[in-house]
């Protein structure tokens, strides 16, 4: 499936007269992106609301003293258990996190693309098959004799720990998603640089990294995106020093003790889910580009 | 595009080198910790893993386990409700976005934006709306319906139903853009044929579109049955698998035997079932796809 296939309908002709079908079609779709929006309009209407307004329990109810007050606590001064520095440490164990990830996984992805898609090497078509599968296989069933060998090499609990599960967890989606692309580009141009001498890795990072720009944005959104929004794999293999947005996330909402703050918790739902929404929104279409990569996974 | 055959691409020692990497992930990760997991499944093993074989016995206490059972009495109505909701919602979105509606874009992105969200910050929205004390039941309250009653999150018998509410709404985007896609590619030439017929247009969406959908039906279907079986986070972050066990599910049984149970080898049994649990559902949709590729290739 190409994204191409998405796009703005042709103009093959003019849009249908206005009708009570049309109508209904119009209050449906409208009714349907209400409920899909009501949620972030409720998210940042309750972020913005005093205690006071939020006892009132009109959830839907606009601002009447908005306040930015909650946001700056659920930056800097949020609680998880004993340690009140706000969503901030989170958010910057995640950056440590998803950049280094997002660049190991995406590197070898290319790499392993470029090498089963140009060169022989006999034993790498099975193991390409295993890896496809590999992508399906859920992480429970891979998380104990992970741990203990992480444990075994004093990575379990570290940052390059979770780096690399991060790493080797992507690497299915990231490979597929590098071969599909480098078989659409044509072989000629591969022996010509075989002919001016190139070799292995010449031909990789001079002409083939350069000329996969467009496949490597796709990535990186693919990328940033599954591992900023990564729960379980940080949860179990970051270590307490290094928990990522969504886990702080979690224990600021649901440990706490005394009156919950749901302005605070709003605004912190909001700043963890900030950088995937920008992505989506800024990159539209490559987005979807993605989804459609990670559909044909497999 | 056709590939040149593997004969005929260049050897090079280099080339091994670098899918390394790669091997030692298939080796050590992908076939290693699978098949050592399913080594422990048949052991006694408790905190730490113990070499001794027990043959099914695992097996046998994880199916007399209650804990366990209704979990998957969960995963099933939760993963029936959420793929049929999913994939009737996202075909629709897609249908009625394909009759040349303004505004095509933002309901686009509108439909989409919460499949960019995290499961945890999706479980933690709804939590809140769902709230009984000062979410929706209470706004609708105090707009006056004193008696409008909301609480599922709360009650035993309807929080999964809770789950399935959140987990629509953050992936009937993604069925939404994976079926648009493949509606774009219908032939509108057959809507010409059928409308000088006197078919209307929803006999047509059904009875010819429809049809040609398969194949995105079956990517979407996986898609989310393969989430179906992970599904934890949302759960998590949502309910804790509460109140009681009542949205208790496998993925979050075998955390909790992990690592805070210490059931090492009843875990990793309820694991092997998952694993299984996949290949029955994968198994089919990759037998059916490489059916069509061979066709393809004949045609």
């Amino acid at each position: 499936m190409s994204a191409s296939a998405i796009k703005a309908p042709n103009r093959r002709s003019a849009r249908p007269r206005f009708s009570p079908a049309r109508l209904g079609v119009y209050a449906l779709l409208v009714s349907a992106a209400v409920f899909f929006l009501l949620p972030l309009y409720v998210m940042v209407t309750t972020s913005l609301k005093p205690m006071d307004e939020i006892r009132l329990g009109q959830l839907f109810a606009f601002p009447l003293h908005p306040t930015f007050a909650p946001w700056i606590e659920a930056w800097s001064t949020a609680c998880t258990g004993l340690e009140c520095r706000g969503i901030q440490v989170g958010f910057w164990n995640s950056v440590k996190i998803a950049v280094p990830s997002t660049i190991a996984s995406i590197f070898l992805g290319a790499l392993n693309g470029y090498a089963l898609s140009f060169w022989r090497v006999k034993w790498a078509a099975p193991l390409f098959g295993v890896l496809m599968f590999g992508a399906f296989v859920p992480y429970q069933v891979m998380m104990y004799p992970l741990v203990r060998t992480l444990a075994t090499v004093g990575l379990f609990g570290t940052l390059p720990g979770i780096v690399l599960i991060h790493t080797v967890f992507g690497m299915p989606v990231m490979t597929l998603l590098f071969r599909n692309y480098y078989a659409s580009v044509p072989v000629e141009l591969f022996k010509a640089a075989r002919i001016d001498g190139g070799g292995f890795w010449r031909i990789f990072l001079q002409l083939m990294l350069p000329m996969s720009l467009p496949i490597i944005a796709v990535a990186v959104i693919m990328q940033m995106t599954n591992i900023w929004n990564d729960f379980l794999l940080g949860l179990v293999f970051a270590g307490r020093e290094n928990l990522p947005m969504t886990v702080q996330l979690n224990n600021v909402i649901n440990t706490t003790t005394g009156e919950r703050l749901y302005n605070v918790n709003m605004a912190s739902t909001i700043l963890t889910s900030l950088l995937p929404l920008t992505v989506y929104l800024i990159s539209g279409r490559w987005f979807v580009r993605g989804i459609a990569a990670g559909a044909v996974k497999g | 595009m056709a590939r040149p055959k593997a004969a005929r691409r260049p050897r090079a020692a280099a080339a091994q080198i670098a899918l390394l990497p790669m091997a030692l992930t298939v080796l050590g990760v992908y076939i290693g910790t699978v098949l050592w997991s399913i080594r422990i499944s048949f052991s006694s093993s408790r905190i730490f893993p113990k070499n001794d074989f027990v043959g099914l016995a695992q097996y046998e206490r994880l199916f007399q386990t209650e804990r366990w059972i209704v979990s998957l009495n969960h995963i099933v109505i939760f993963g029936v409700l959420f793929i049929a909701a999913c994939l009737v919602l996202g075909f629709v979105l897609a249908v009625f976005l394909d009759q040349r509606v303004r505004g095509e874009n933002a309901l686009r992105t509108a439909f989409l934006y919460p499949y960019a969200m995290s499961f945890v910050a999706t479980g933690l929205v709804w939590q809140w709306m769902l709230n009984p004390g000062l979410g929706i039941q209470a706004a609708v309250r105090n707009l006056g319906f004193p008696d409008f009653q909301f609480d599922w999150i709360v009650s035993q018998d309807m929080v999964i139903y809770t789950l399935v509410i959140a987990a629509v709404w953050q992936a009937s985007g993604l069925v939404m853009a994976v079926l648009l896609a493949a509606l774009r590619g219908v032939d509108e030439s057959l809507w010409n044929a059928a409308r000088i017929d006197g078919v209307p247009r929803w006999r047509y969406y059904l009875s010819v579109v429809l049809p040609q959908l398969g194949p995105a039906f079956g990517t979407a279907f996986v898609l989310l049955a393969v989430g179906v079986v992970k599904v934890y986070d949302v759960v998590v972050a949502m309910t804790q698998g509460g109140p009681g066990n009542a949205s208790e599910v496998p993925a979050k049984f075998i955390m909790d035997n992990l690592f805070t149970r210490a059931n090492v080898g009843l875990a990793s049994a309820a694991s092997t079932v998952m694993l299984l649990t996949v290949l029955a559902l994968l198994l089919p949709w990759w037998y059916g796809r490489s059916v069509q590729a061979r066709r393809a290739a004949h045609a």
